[in-house]
């Protein structure tokens, strides 16, 4: 019946990646959107996903922040199943416990900020350290402030979302889910709803983050200078797979397949 | 017998409608705060995954809504007793008008949960906070700005409903003119005082209302 039962309980041996796809597969109805997909995350990697609009880019990283079913595969986390849990010896589909308990491994930052606009920036940072891993309030406090002050929105750290700029809200956003100390870092577009000028406020922060934070990161991105600059290992999507992947100089530089050599001089004629 | 107003009439009769009021403002108040809860028992049982609950509240919520009032009161205190469920005419009016409210108000929070964006769900998610804290401190939160001014319509509508209570002689400003009038064959003062304090009191309240809903946001920092 169920292909998964037959998968490995966890990752063990050498090299356990942070962050594996195995034969992922997901539909919407009747459109397959990820085809048996496989990609390693070594810990620490920072791995940036390219590729033309509904490609699936988004729905990788949705599946890894748990807003999706999976219909096929598995997907595991720092070694352990994340889409199923281990069961009398085989791999069932995970409960919502056993997904709480994952999901605290992972951290996204959204397209469109999804501040709450009910809260200050602080207030945000906040939420999650205090209600879900129990920070006492003084302690999550400090631990939002240090970030905000490292995003450059300490200044700010009492506004509303609704009183600050896209590029002030994503950095908020990137210091709210660093609160959390995720394992995997996982953005989406981040800088695709900003106004160009201050792009750059958003992507030195990541910059940061690379440089300063042993942070295994996932970054679906359009910013292809951004992403040659930045990242370890780039992939570059295809109809739901991986059309090619490799160092992003030689994804830029030298790129093996057809498909891969239109979609970069498209995306160079484009701007 | 002409159309004369008898201020003797009316101020002898004045103490035992302002009375009268008062249990009027206690069935709105009990009936809304019943309402008020139960309305969103209602709508949050339409949002879990069990499509028995999930169905069988909508249909019950749709029923109440497109039955009258009037007959629900009825049937609470009349038919209930045949069912073993021997009920004072406060509680079977109460019990039948925050039911009846509690309908609407399912409408209401429904719709304002409703307008709350897909990613504030999303980023609960992410943030791994739990299904409670994500309806208590993300959700209801910002579904209930944009349903304030639909909940004071229908604080001011129980309010104007509770003289369907005199049909089962709860002792609510109606029931109390109708009672002045046949003792004295008088009509004219009970009624229109009755439609004074009505005003009086539905006017202010929808501006309150109004200045709460602007308080509310600024509260929650939305302008
Ligand atoms: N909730 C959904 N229902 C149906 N189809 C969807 C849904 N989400 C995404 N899709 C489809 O899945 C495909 C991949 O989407 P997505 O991962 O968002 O692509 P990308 O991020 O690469 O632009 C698209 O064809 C899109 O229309
Ligand atoms: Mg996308």
């Amino acid at each position: 019946m169920d292909e998964t039962a037959d998968y490995p309980l966890e990752l063990t041996g050498e090299d356990v990646p942070m962050v594996r796809f195995l034969n992922v597969t997901k539909r919407y109805g009747p459109l397959t959107v990820l085809d048996k997909l496989n990609l390693d995350v070594a810990e620490g990697e920072m791995v940036s996903v390219i590729g033309p609009s509904g490609s699936g880019k988004t729905t990788v990283l949705r599946m890894l922040m748990t807003l999706e079913t999976i219909n096929g595969g598995v997907i595991y986390v720092d070694g352990k199943p994340l889409t199923h849990m281990p069961k009398g010896g085989r791999l069932v589909p995970a409960d919502p416990r056993y997904l709480r308990r994952m999901r605290a491994n992972i951290g996204m930052c959204f397209q469109h900020f999804n501040l709450f606009p009910h809260m200050t920036a602080l207030q945000n940072c906040m939420e999650g350290p205090v209600q879900v891993l129990g920070l006492p309030k003084a302690e999550a406090r400090a631990r939002s402030e240090e970030l905000l002050e490292m995003v450059g929105m300490i200044d700010k750290k009492d506004q509303h979302p609704s009183r600050l700029s896209g590029g002030q809200q994503q950095r908020v956003a990137i210091a709210r889910a660093l609160a959390m100390r995720p394992k995997v870092m996982l953005f989406d577009e981040v800088t695709s709803a900003l106004d160009p000028e201050v792009i750059g406020e958003v992507t030195n922060v990541i910059r940061k983050l690379v440089a300063e934070f042993k942070l295994t990161m996932l970054m679906v991105t359009h910013q292809m200078g951004f992403a040659r600059d930045i990242s370890d290992r780039v992939c570059f999507f295809y109809a739901g797979r991986i059309e090619e992947q490799g160092p992003p100089d030689a994804l830029f530089g030298n790129p093996q397949r057809e498909r891969t050599q239109q979609f970069l001089s498209a995306v160079k004629d484009a701007g | 017998m002409g159309f004369h107003w008898r201020w003797d009439f009316t101020w002898q009769i004045l103490p035992r409608l302002l009375d009268a009021t008062l249990n009027t403002l206690a069935a709105a108040g009990i009936g809304y705060g019943i309402a008020l809860v139960l309305g969103l028992v209602f709508a949050l049982a339409q949002r879990t995954p069990y499509r028995m609950l999930t169905v069988s509240v909508r249909e019950a919520v749709e029923f109440v809504r497109s039955t009258p009032l009037v007959l629900q009161i009825f049937f609470f205190f009349y038919v209930g007793p045949q069912m073993g469920l021997r009920l004072s005419p406060w509680v079977s009016g109460m019990i039948a008008i925050g039911l009846h409210y509690a309908s609407y108000l399912s409408e209401v929070y429904r719709g304002g949960l409703e307008a709350v964006p897909k990613g504030q769900w999303e980023a609960a998610t992410a943030l791994n906070l739990s299904t409670r804290d994500t309806y208590a401190r993300i959700i209801i939160p910002q579904a209930l700005p944009p349903a304030l001014a639909g909940m004071g319509n229908y604080l001011v509508g129980i309010f104007k409903d509770t003289p369907m209570l005199s049909v089962i002689g709860v002792a609510e400003l109606m029931h109390t003119a109708n009672s002045i009038g046949s003792e004295n064959y008088r009509y004219l003062e009970p009624y229109t005082l009755v439609g004074l304090i009505f005003l009086l009191i539905s006017l202010p309240t929808a501006g309150l209302i109004r200045l709460f809903e602007c308080w509310v946001r600024r509260k929650l920092g939305m302008r």
